[in-house]
């Protein structure tokens, strides 16, 4: 029964640091998109895409360091984020973030 | 660690929760990189990787159960927000890359929105 619980938490450990490497790959292979997109909208796609990468890693590193002060930072990642976005696309659409109707 | 069976199903589904979230998110990256249009790269940035953030996620609440009996509503929160967000950030984006005219593939074979835009322009003019 030791050496089986032993065995798991050795594979989480392993599992952790498989997802971090997979989830750097993913981010690097964005940041190609986000410097050299043909148009904006392709560079807005991948900034938002990195950011959603940003919250899956927090997650994972919150496993390997055993700790639960990362829940906070998650939340406000995927806040800022959501914010960010919605700004960038009005910023591409009109020019302008605030609108403001003169007459 | 009471060291039951429990924990070792537990810890079983931490790891597949983990592997199936890295799948998600490295396949829409690979979506990303690969895709030949803006429109067709958001199917890849918006579907999977919410589902990949939610496997994720649902991996780290059950590890901090496991380890420390906490149920965590914050990690629940964030998939919910995840999964609120994803398509309306997407659908922004989208409209705004079509207004401002980013051209589509050339292979594609319907534009069901331009008659619309003309329709609006023409209106808009008058």
């Amino acid at each position: 029964m030791e050496q089986v619980l032993a065995f798991t938490s050795s594979l989480i450990e392993i599992t952790t640091v498989l997802s971090i490497m997979g989830i750097s790959i993913s981010i690097i292979m964005l940041l190609y998109r986000a410097i050299a997109g043909p148009t904006n909208p392709d560079r807005a796609v991948a900034l938002d895409t990195i950011g959603i990468n940003l919250m899956a890693l927090a997650g994972v590193i919150a496993i390997l360091l055993v700790t639960t002060k990362f829940n906070d930072v998650i939340l406000l990642i995927g806040i800022l984020l959501f914010i960010g976005t919605v700004a960038l696309a009005k910023f591409l659409e009109k020019g302008v973030i605030i609108e403001r109707d003169v007459d | 660690m009471s060291g039951t069976w429990i924990d070792v199903v537990l810890d079983l589904v931490i790891c597949l929760s983990l592997l199936i979230g890295t799948f998600f998110i490295l396949s829409g990256s690979i979506g990303i990189l690969r895709f030949p249009d803006v429109y067709a790269r958001l199917h890849a940035a918006t579907k999977s990787s919410t589902l990949g953030v939610a496997g994720i996620m649902i991996g780290a609440f059950f590890y901090l159960y496991a380890e420390y009996d906490i149920v965590s509503g914050k990690l629940l929160l964030a998939i919910v927000f995840a999964l609120l967000t994803a398509p309306v950030s997407g659908h922004m984006i989208a409209r705004a890359a079509y207004r401002s005219g980013v051209p589509l593939w050339e292979k594609s074979v319907k534009d069901d929105y331009y008659a619309e835009v003309q329709h609006k322009r023409q209106k808009q003019k008058q």
